[in-house]
């Protein structure tokens, strides 16, 4: 499913943010990514989601390398990923079912079809009864779900979430695993940057340091 | 087909929702537009009706021949067919002399004059109404009818239509200078408010394209809001030259009373109106698009 090959990225004027990464992930793995903060994690994820591309090495997704990739074809590839970004990047003038609805909207889908979709993946994270709710209303928690209905909505069989339970409460931080976890059950590839691996015991560990896997 | 068509139904709406979203803003927008556009449209309005004008209220112009006085029976038969089958020629009338001659004599003044000379002094002549009455036109059709055999002089009654011909002329580039001003303005002004949609936006622009959106999908609401905005505008410049002719109509028919023309201001023509909102609304995409080519390139 991903392949990163010696990938390294520099930023200028010469910080690596990355140095000689290889790794493998194989469809249905889960896989956290850990370390402090500021060891490249998002890098990583960017890279992996061509938000950004390699200075050396390579980064292949479903054998495709994300860093050679013509811009016109990333819009494409970005529609079968779900990416739940560290900030959220919801939109505050949208309300909850619109916010997900977006993906679809954006690929194309069929209205009714898509609107059943956004109710699924809304029902999937609990927030089915909230879907007239605009984002300021929401909790953080509720927020952070949203965002993950968001990302799976197109249903995707590539996850990447960076810090998904940053600034959580415990169990609220807990619930959001779990939800993580329902979808490797169903078969999802997931790839998880975090600080605190424990909330996920079953996955396989990643660890960067200083731009560099331990 | 049919994603395109959802896609662009829903960018629409999008763009819509924007629009009413800060409604002073946009009021003030369309208010600019409307106004700048009115200008044109005004003048494109009070043209058509001038030239109305000119056509209902001077004779048409016609073509005078003058044949020699020696011209006989056979030469006037002879003219005559040839005006029959001129293209050129809408409609013709022979004057004979002694119609001439009779017609002068009622003239008072005349009278005594006439009646001291030994022989009629009028020629037979022919009236000719050009089919064209453009003026090049119809001087072309005077000198050609004037070398007719038996023609002594073509006279082309053409003064005044020269005169109103240069006068429409400016009036027409004065439109179409003003037009092309102020739709440079439009473009312009189209072209910044599009910039701050994209600042506004820029959130959701940049997320957009991590959800894998193409770079049609996201200028498309924008590209949108500028037709609105632009066909926003040109109905208010209509409804402008609309109230203008309804407020100008009254005291114009009065003037025009007091010269004795039959006369009321029409308001702008279908063609026009038409016109006026398609040219609005494709000035607004084009300021978007160039808007969007310069603010969206590479984020």
């Amino acid at each position: 499913m991903i392949k990163v090959d010696h990938a390294s990225k520099r930023y200028p004027p010469g910080f690596d943010a990355l140095s000689d990464i290889s790794f493998e992930v194989a469809a249905g793995e889960l896989v956290t990514v850990g370390g402090h903060s500021g060891a490249g994690k998002s890098t990583l994820l960017k890279l992996i989601a061509a938000m950004e591309r390699p200075t050396g090495g390579a980064v292949l997704v479903h054998g495709q390398n994300m860093g050679s990739l013509k811009r016109t074809a990333i819009p494409y590839l970005r529609r079968n990923l779900g990416i739940v970004f560290q900030d959220q990047k919801l939109l505050f003038d949208r309300n909850a079912f619109e916010n997900v609805m977006l993906p679809l909207t954006i690929s194309g889908f069929p209205p009714a079809e898509a609107q059943r979709r956004v109710q699924a993946a809304l029902d999937k994270v609990g927030l089915l009864g909230r879907q007239k709710a605009m984002p300021i209303m929401l909790s953080g928690g509720e927020q952070q779900r949203l965002a993950i209905a968001r990302a799976v909505v197109s249903r995707p069989n590539l996850l990447l979430a960076d810090e998904p339970t940053a600034h959580l409460d415990p169990e609220t931080a807990a619930d959001v695993a779990r939800i993580f976890l329902e979808f490797r059950a169903v078969g999802v590839t997931v790839l998880i940057a975090t600080y605190d691996d424990s909330l996920f015991p079953d996955a396989r560990r990643l660890v960067l340091a200083q731009g560099r896997l331990q | 087909m049919s994603m395109w068509l959802h896609q662009s139904g829903d960018a629409l709406r999008l763009a819509a929702r924007r629009l009413i979203a800060s409604p002073v803003n946009t009021l003030l927008s369309v208010l600019a537009i409307g106004v700048a556009l009115a200008l044109p449209a005004g003048g494109q309005m009070l043209l058509a009706n001038a030239l109305q004008l000119a056509r209902n209220s001077t004779p048409a112009p016609q073509i005078s021949l003058f044949l020699d006085l020696d011209a006989d029976k056979r030469a006037i038969r002879d003219i005559d067919g040839r005006l029959k089958n001129h293209p050129g020629v809408k409609a013709y009338r022979l004057i004979p002399r002694e119609d001439t001659l009779a017609r002068m004599k009622a003239n008072e003044g005349l009278a005594d004059v006439i009646e001291a000379l030994p022989k009629n002094p009028f020629p037979d002549a022919f009236t000719v109404l050009p089919a064209d009455d453009r003026p090049e036109a119809m001087e072309q059709l005077a000198a050609e009818l004037g070398k007719l055999s038996k023609v002594a002089h073509a006279q082309l009654d053409s003064d005044w239509a020269r005169r109103m011909a240069a006068l429409l002329k400016i009036g027409r580039t004065g439109v179409l200078l003003m037009a092309l001003l102020l739709g440079v303005g439009l473009i312009a002004i189209t072209f910044n408010i599009i910039r701050l949609q994209v600042t506004t936006h820029r959130a959701e622009i940049e997320l957009s394209r991590l959800l894998g959106a193409t770079d049609a999908f996201i200028r498309r609401p924008f590209h949108y809001f500028g037709v609105l905005l632009g066909l926003a505008g040109g109905i208010v410049a209509w409804m402008i030259v609309a109230g203008a002719t309804w407020w100008l109509r009254g005291p114009i028919s009065e003037l025009a009373q007091l010269y004795s023309l039959e006369f009321s201001l029409r308001p702008l023509a279908l063609v026009d109106s038409i016109a006026l909102l398609a040219v609005a609304a494709a000035l607004g995409g084009i300021g978007a698009s160039l808007s969007l080519s310069k603010h969206l390139r590479d984020d």
